[in-house]
């Protein structure tokens, strides 16, 4: 049933949106990203700051992201990379926060 | 709501917030506190008096708002949502207001009387933040609070607050507007008010709950209502026309509300003073978390925590060994004495225990340092950058960065205990990563298993006693990675997994009391294991391996034995003056056993002047025994020694044959032998089926049972190495065989304490189940391949585990290493199995 309402919504893209994954021709409707070329978190640099765009994904993960203030809008600072690549250390406010890349594909961005 | 009976209070808030460091702080108990977002897992209670009246506490645990997507969420909803607390304080962090309003919000929403605890108000200090406590208040119309829980102020006016808010009528109605979804907000909560099946809820609570999306109100609305349908349509109806016409979400737009509102809230009342500064923490963080770096801290961090705890453990346990065993001569002296032959059941009962008591107390030195240094690594807030730098890799095999903890105090480093480690799984948010956890962390090498590799590698590898320790440290944990990639990838792909999502909370210097705490609560919890369950399960070896005992006519055999021994003895002494001494057999009973004492006393005495003392008491007490225990010139007390000591071995040797019939003709005897079929292509025989089958009672005591199977005696020397090595070879077992036994051991089921915290944290009796059937299966597998093929083979002992050794290292490898051929294994692009 929820799923059904999800996929109604547009957001039944479960799957962690790696690079190869995303759909073509896909468009952000928030105006913030109107280019082309949407970049999600796994794309910013350590040191870069960008603005969070929308959310994919469903279920806990959004939940969490969003409880975690991951709210279209804001701005983020990754900070890191684990040494191993995967996860990454997110700035959120005054929070420091540890993602791994397949919950980062979820968050869409904008260079800030 | 109760007139006289005591108050509810609940303490709710986010991970981390100090919600039970103001718990302890409250009701004076002692609930786990650590830097660690999610400790407190189970909701747990405790109470205080305040002005005649009773305030039962409940300490809730940490969640970020009330979704229902997690364990400790549902845990907190569930009981606000049936236990209707009177009080609801929600505990914020003062350096995270932003994230921690919605949940007051929400909290609000739900309808109950709330008070705000603004904790941790000496970081936002030194963080350079300034409150504006007042207008916080105004603008949220509940009590806020500033505490600083760890040094318990602000506490008259925390429960001030508690009391004035039970005793008060007056409930504080939500103040957030939704925009644009008010309308749909508030028709719903009008339709909700209006059925009688909502009178016990709030009603604006669940109309915005509906509009969210969340499943778990949309089932409570099947619960109360016949038909849900009628409703459940017009919400979805609601939430579509809400996104078709914003493009957005109602869930979306709900929680975006919510954060603004926070957002506003917080511009208006907090300055930060230290704006654009960089925190301390990731000024440490920088040098610590370091991509090339970090790995170096990461492991001078594990091995510090080895040489402290096992290496030094180990020196501490010298010096409180002989304690334990002055204990045990305690007992042994009060317990009944011993007979010539057969002893009293209630003296070996009470040895039996004492001895599997000692065994376990043993470790208690290892475990108070062991369990203060993770205190100190949770607390400091670098346990959870431990789980951030290993994610990467536990992950690959199914596992969580989070899975870190429960390996460390299971033993990764050689000398653990698998029942903290199964109870620390319990903050691990992902569930399938969770059972996996749970399931592989009894392979860890507990100090239990320490000992079983130390008299094998003793008696088979003497040359090469350090390789084999590293080998099967290692293998345990190569192991346990395959398994948990094999189960997760099984029997386990069904389960829930959750995303890796974690905040790192700032450094905090650990506090000494914290500490200790820590470390003695869960060095209690093991030896309350040693108090219960190994006692039980001990007295049930016991009676195992006694009954149904020796048959009666070798009984009669071993007694006509005996009744020759003493004979031949006094026959010696014919004629020697000493002999009238122990003319009564009685009395030479009570001679045997003063002496098999005095030699267990001298074992123990650690100087000479020990010994002097010993020998002075022996003459004042028992002066008639003193020319037969002590050595002396005298031809007459030369003679009584020796006669003696004659005796004694004679009586050793007969009790040995007993024991050793007794045992074969057991009950446990029968089974282990039954069992030998299966175990003969591992080559256990029946004795090690034995030892094996008693460990499961407790891991320490397989030594133990060897140690009983390998007789010893009261006055022999030889050591257990030397005896089991000495049959075994007998038996034509060879250093092939040792190893098939230690990697069965090494895999073998978790103990009986453990399968018993398994069944409670995973709250399933199938579970616990798999969790003895599959490592015994798998290990006996194991065991019977390598020793088959080693045998086939003509490999030597160490050629074996080497080349056991590296077939696992790669076999790791080959699952670590990504494979671009397989999609699945993409980083990034992995699907989300749940969907
Ligand atoms: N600086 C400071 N630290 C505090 C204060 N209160 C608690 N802490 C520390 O914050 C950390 C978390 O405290 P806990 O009481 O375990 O937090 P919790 O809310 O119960 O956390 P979970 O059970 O994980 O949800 C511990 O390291 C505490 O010592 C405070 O007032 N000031
Ligand atoms: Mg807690």
């Amino acid at each position: 049933m929820r799923r059904r309402v999800f996929q109604a919504m547009g957001l039944g893209r479960g799957n962690g949106v790696g690079r190869g994954g995303r759909q073509k021709g896909y468009r952000c409707r928030d105006a913030c990203c109107r280019e082309r070329d949407d970049i999600n978190l796994n794309d910013i640099v350590p040191g870069e700051v960008c603005r969070i765009c929308r959310l994919h994904g469903c279920g806990s993960v959004r939940q969490r992201l969003l409880d975690l203030g991951f709210q279209p809008g804001r701005e983020v600072k990754v900070v890191r990379n684990a040494p191993l690549y995967d996860p990454i250390e997110l700035q959120l406010g005054d929070s420091f926060i540890v993602l791994r890349r397949r919950e980062a594909a979820h968050i869409e961005v904008t260079h800030a | 709501m109760p007139e006289r009976g005591p108050y509810l209070v609940a303490l709710a808030g986010q991970q981390n917030a100090g919600k039970s460091t103001l718990f302890n702080m409250l009701t004076g108990l002692t609930q786990h506190i650590a830097n660690y977002p999610g400790v407190t897992v189970d909701k747990k209670s405790g109470s205080y008096f305040a002005e005649g009246r009773r305030y039962e506490v409940v300490d809730l645990p940490g969640c970020y708002s009330l979704a229902a997507f997690s364990l400790e969420e549902r845990v907190a909803r569930k009981f606000l949502l049936e236990d209707r607390p009177d009080v609801v304080v929600n505990v914020i962090d003062a350096t995270n207001l932003r994230r921690s309003l919605p949940l007051t919000f929400q909290l609000l929403e739900m309808g109950f009387k709330v008070v705000i605890a603004l904790n941790m108000m000496d970081s936002a200090e030194r963080r350079g933040l300034e409150i504006d406590i007042a207008h916080l208040e105004r603008r949220l119309c509940v009590p806020v609070v500033p505490v600083v829980g760890r040094k318990g102020r602000g506490e008259a006016e925390l429960r001030a607050a508690i009391t004035k808010a039970a005793v008060s009528e007056h409930v504080t109605p939500a103040t957030l507007n939704y925009g644009s979804l008010e309308e749909a907000v508030a028709r719903f909560q009008a339709g909700i008010a209006a059925d009688a099946a909502f009178q016990d809820v709030s009603a604006r609570w669940l109309s915005v709950k509906l509009l969210e999306g969340d499943s778990e109100a949309e089932t409570f609305l099947g619960v109360r209502l016949d038909n849900p349908h009628g409703m459940l349509d017009e919400v979805y109806k609601a939430r579509d026309a809400f996104e078709a016409k914003q493009g957005l979400s109602s869930g979306d737009h709900i929680s975006g509300c919510r954060d603004r509102h926070a957002a506003e809230i917080i511009a208006a009342s907090v300055t930060d003073s230290k704006a654009g500064q960089v925190p301390v923490s990731e000024r440490i963080d920088r040098v610590l978390l370091n991509r090339f770096a970090a790995p170096l801290f990461l492991l001078a961090t594990v091995w510090a925590i080895y040489q402290l705890s096992i290496v030094q453990g180990y020196e501490l346990t010298k010096i409180t060994w002989p304690f334990l065993a002055s204990f045990r001569n305690l007992m042994a002296g009060i317990l009944p004495d011993a007979g010539f032959l057969t002893d009293p059941q209630i003296r070996s009962l009470g040895l039996w225990i004492v001895d599997s008591i000692n065994t376990l107390l043993n470790y208690v030195p290892i475990f108070l340092i062991l369990f203060a240094l993770i205190a100190i690594l949770e607390d400091s807030g670098y346990m959870a950058r431990i789980a951030f730098i290993l994610d990467r890799i536990l992950h690959r095999f199914g596992l969580h960065g989070q899975s870190t903890l429960p390996f460390i105090l299971a033993g990764v480093f050689a000398g653990g205990c698998a029942v903290p480690g199964v109870m620390a799984t319990k903050g691990i948010p992902d569930a399938r990563a969770r059972l996996a956890t749970i399931l592989t962390v009894p392979f860890m090498n507990c100090m239990a298993k320490i000992p079983l590799y130390t008299l094998l590698i003793n008696i088979y590898f003497p040359e090469a006693k350090g390789l084999m320790l590293f080998y099967l440290s290692t293998i345990t944990v190569v192991v346990a990675m395959l398994v948990a990639k094999l189960l997760t990838s099984s029997v386990l792909r069904n389960e829930e997994t959750a995303p890796f999502v974690m905040e790192l909370p700032s450094y905090h210097l650990p506090t000494l009391t914290g500490v200790a705490r820590r470390s003695f609560d869960r060095t209690w919890l093991y030896i309350k294991k040693v108090g219960t369950v190994v006692v039980a399960i001990a007295i049930v070896i016991y009676v195992l391996l006694q009954f149904p005992g020796v048959p009666a006519e070798k009984q009669l055999a071993y007694q006509a034995e005996a009744e020759a021994a003493v004979a031949q003895f006094y026959e010696t002494l014919y004629g020697n003056p000493l002999r009238a001494a122990v003319e009564d057999p009685a009395r030479l009973v009570d001679l045997i056993n003063v002496s098999s004492a005095y030699k267990a006393a001298r074992l123990n005495a650690g100087s000479k002047s020990a010994v002097e003392a010993m020998d002075v008491t022996l003459a004042e007490d028992h002066p008639d025994f003193v020319p037969f225990v002590l050595r002396s010139r005298d031809a007459d007390a030369k003679a009584a020694n020796k006669a003696l000591r004659d005796l004694s071995k004679q009586r050793s040797t007969l009790r040995r044959e007993m024991r050793s019939d007794r045992i074969e003709a057991s009950f446990l005897g029968s089974i282990g032998r039954a069992m030998e079929p299966v175990t003969q292509f591992a080559d256990f025989d029946w004795k090690i089926n034995i030892a094996l089958l008693s460990s499961f009672a407790a891991r320490e005591s397989s030594v133990a049972t060897l140690g009983v199977l390998f007789d010893q005696d009261e006055g022999e020397n030889a050591t257990l190495e030397e005896r089991m090595g000495e049959q075994q070879a007998g038996e034509g077992r060879t250093a092939v065989s040792a190893v098939a036994l230690m990697l069965f051991f090494a895999l073998y089921p978790p103990c009986l304490a453990t399968v018993i915290m398994v069944r409670v944290q995973t709250a399933s009796t199938r579970w616990m189940v798999f969790s003895i059937i599959f490592p015994t299966l798998f290990g006996l597998a194991v065991a019977s391949a390598v020793f088959t093929g080693a045998t086939a083979l003509g490999l030597t002992g160490l050629q074996t585990m080497s080349t056991v050794w590296l077939a696992a290292l790669g076999l790791l490898l080959i699952v670590a290493l990504p494979k671009p051929w397989l999609p699945d294994f993409l980083p990034g692009g992995t699907r989300e199995a749940a969907e």
